[in-house]
């Protein structure tokens, strides 16, 4: 049976598919939906799910169920990766118990990102991971549940790495059967001590590591027989042939297909272990080799190594005719191929009209109409003297840079509104206001908070506490009192956080009473010591969508 | 179908519901047996700001993304964001617009933006008021978007059946919503 499935719904359906029994994730686009899939379904599937505090913490949840035995998957954005990297590096060289697989989505051209364009590639690098990449839903499905075949089978964590236009991809994508458990037979783990394994002191870290090495050759030699890295076409044309992987492939097979052009195609599935031989048996009777990739240059230097060996007279094209800023798309990857194969392509004749020449003005996106952020960027712009400094961070009120507040004079990471105030407040005698969001401030706000009561500096921090993470489609998170297979739970609140960081200048207030607000804000501006205001008042759209779940 | 796919480019603002006309056209694509492929992107960009999805089927797709100046149609629920999407069209391409206009701080006023339209806009073009005529007949401006894939569909200005696309609307829309999208979809006809 085919079904019309997002990417990110068909990594759920592989995930179920495989057998999966243990979910974790910190929500972020382009990667939320699976969360959100898993939040719906976990129960019905008998699958634990949990919205973790942070991706760290997610990937230390899976880590440990992994040890225990279990089937684990854990999903998050490209950013999330940083944060759990720190459990990433030591997770490969234990190894896993229980098959685990990492989602990560990359967002090339930043549609749903700020912080940077990261490439994720390279922590395939950093950590030995294995990394497989997905050119479609249909790939995203089989190949997380390739991904889980592999990890079982040489006891390795993989990571499939997606693009935004891979996750939020929508095609037919073939179903297979999905064992159901019974609930009675909820598959419970088992924590067996095995100090060898799951203790990474010196000097058996550095054993591990080269157990990691050999287990990498080892995957290697399976990736040079794994039908995911293909030639598209075993032609007799030496003069030019195509490297790609992931959503580039697609776009090459459009351009060659519309084109009508017959060149030689590897699509590689395999990121890393790169299946060399296979490699270099395309390159080795080649003139010259285009090499289509979104992003840093990784797989292109990768063959400039091979070539070497094989071909040192091949030509090897990327980055000349490719940018390495933003993504791809058909026509990009038209002219790429059309300045080798010396021809002007193109594919359709464009009305050839520009938007700058209509003159259209941007439209920012906004607040929703009731929105509490509405009041507390009111209350700031009010009370605020002149010159103050405002942090931003991220979740919604990251529109409080864009029109019609203009509030924003950083913004960096989960968490840096506070990090990043401090340094500031410890440098210059300037105002300054910290907004963070209320699952932010869970994330990673705390111990930037603590350091601001710890090393003594007064920035004002008001988290911006809507019940919810907003940003990212609504997902429970520890201060709103249930867990994301939906049950109850212990309401963990800012405000006694705050309190039991040491912090003595604390006011929650709710942002409608702007009068109050507004003085709170110029009273805790002159404070020395660091103060926080929890602006508490639910999202609208989540108030909505919470009654009209209680009327069903 | 006479060409060998059908390239879609929906645009509109965020929040007025182009996912759910996305997945529609998918699910009837898919009934009628083509290939079929979307893009689209959340997140907080899309909040109340500008929004383009992209829809293409046929024997067999590839990418999922529509090229520059390779739209057959392109639909827009807000008449500045048909303009917007305006270096995908070709001199053959169809546009469908909402005459709606969202405007917002520094945006230029109807008038303009309908005179804009008729000058830039030579080839075959509907500017239907779809979330009047949906106010008007259901009490509701927000089918409107239905309306105009009922539009498109009975006018054949896509190559899509309308019992495919009811099919797709009772499969794709919420139980509580489904008379009223109904009502929308067969009231184009």
């Amino acid at each position: 049976m085919k079904k019309i499935l997002l990417g990110n719904e068909a990594i759920v359906q592989g995930a179920l598919e495989a057998g999966v029994d243990f979910v974790s994730t910190y929500p972020g686009t382009p990667a939320s939906e699976i969360g959100n899939t898993f939040a719906r379904i976990a129960k019905k599937h008998n699958i634990y799910f949990e919205f973790s505090t942070n991706e760290k913490v997610a990937l230390e949840a899976a880590v440990g169920a992994s040890f225990s035995g279990l089937k684990c998957l854990v999903a998050m954005k490209h950013f999330g990766l940083n944060v759990a990297s720190d459990a990433l590096l030591p997770f490969c060289y234990t190894g896993t118990k229980g098959p685990t697989v990492i989602i990560v989505a990359d967002d090339p051209s930043c549609w749903s990102s700020g912080q940077s364009e990261q490439n994720s590639r390279a922590y395939a690098y950093l950590a030995h991971i294995p990394m497989l990449e997905p050119s479609d839903a249909q790939e995203a499905k089989d190949f997380t549940k390739l991904a889980f075949k592999i990890s079982e089978k040489f006891k390795i964590p993989v990571i499939v790495r997606t693009t935004t236009r891979v996750a939020h991809q929508r095609m037919p994508v073939q179903l297979s059967e999905i064992r159901k458990q019974k609930i009675e037979n909820r598959k419970k783990g088992r924590f067996v001590k095995d100090v060898k394994r799951f203790v990474t002191m010196p000097p058996r870290v550095l054993e591990m590591k080269e157990e990691l090495l050999k287990k990498i050759e080892k995957i290697r030699e399976f990736a040079e027989k794994s039908p995911i890295s293909k030639l598209s076409r075993d032609r007799a044309s030496t003069k030019l042939g195509i490297i790609t992987s992931g959503v580039s492939y697609l776009y090459v097979k459009e351009v060659l297909e519309e084109l009508k052009l017959d060149l030689p195609v590897l699509k590689l599935g395999f990121f890393y272990p790169l299946p060399e031989k296979k490699v270099k048996n395309f390159i080795k009777n080649l003139k010259q080799v285009l090499i289509i990739e979104e992003l840093e240059p990784y797989l292109e230097k990768e063959v400039k190594i091979l070539a070497k060996e094989v071909n040192c007279n091949l030509k090897v094209y990327g980055k000349d005719f490719l940018p390495q800023i933003g993504e791809l798309k058909t026509e990009i990857v038209t002219q790429a191929i059309g300045r080798l194969i010396n021809k002007k392509l193109k594919i359709e004749n464009s009305l050839k009209i520009e938007n700058w020449k209509l003159k259209i003005p941007k439209r920012f996106p906004r607040l929703c109409p009731d929105c509490p952020y509405w009041f507390v960027f009111s209350a700031i712009k009010k009370a605020a003297p002149k010159g103050t400094i405002f942090g931003g961070d991220i979740g919604c009120y990251m529109l409080a840079g864009f029109p019609p507040h203009n509030i924003q004079d950083y913004l960096f990471c989960m968490g840096s509104s506070i990090g990043i105030g401090h340094g500031i407040k410890k440098s210059s005698k300037q105002k300054l206001i910290a907004l963070i969001g209320d699952s932010t401030f869970f994330h990673a706000g705390i111990p930037a908070l603590i350091n601001t009561v710890y090393n003594k500096s007064n920035p004002l921090i008001i988290v911006m506490d809507n019940r919810i993470t907003a940003m990212t489609g609504h997902q429970p998170y520890p201060g709103m009192g249930e867990t994301g297979m939906g049950e109850a739970t212990q309401e963990i609140k800012i405000e006694d956080i705050v309190k039991a960081c040491g912090v003595k200048n604390l006011k929650v207030i709710d942002p409608i009473n702007v009068k109050e607000l507004q003085s709170t804000i110029k009273r805790f501006l002159k404070k020395k010591e660091v103060s926080v205001i929890v602006a508490r008042r639910i999202c609208v759209l989540w108030e909505r969508r919470r009654k009209r779940r209680k009327k069903t | 179908m006479t060409k060998k796919t059908f390239n879609i480019v929906i645009s509109g603002t965020g929040g007025q519901g182009l996912i759910t006309l996305l997945q529609i056209l998918a699910e009837a694509a898919l009934i009628e047996g083509y290939d079929v492929k979307t893009s689209e992107l959340h997140g907080l960009s899309q909040r109340g700001g500008s929004v383009e999805a992209h829809l293409r089927f046929g024997k067999k797709i590839y990418s999922p993304l529509v090229s520059l100046g390779s739209a057959d149609l392109i639909l827009s629920l807000e008449m500045l964001e048909s303009l917007r999407v305006i270096h995908y069209a070709n001199p053959k391409t169809i546009f469908l617009i909402n005459k709606y206009l969202f405007s917002f701080p520094g945006s230029p006023p109807e008038k303009e933006v309908i005179k804009k339209i008729n000058r830039v806009i030579k080839g075959k073009k509907y500017v239907v008021p779809a979330y009047q005529i949906c106010k008007k007949e259901l009490g509701k401006e927000v089918v409107g978007g239905i309306y105009l894939l009922g539009y498109a569909s009975f006018k054949k200005i896509i190559p899509l059946k309308p019992n495919s696309i009811s099919k797709a609307i009772l499969k794709i829309v919420p139980k509580r919503y489904l008379e009223l999208n109904k009502k929308a979809f067969e009231l184009a006809k």
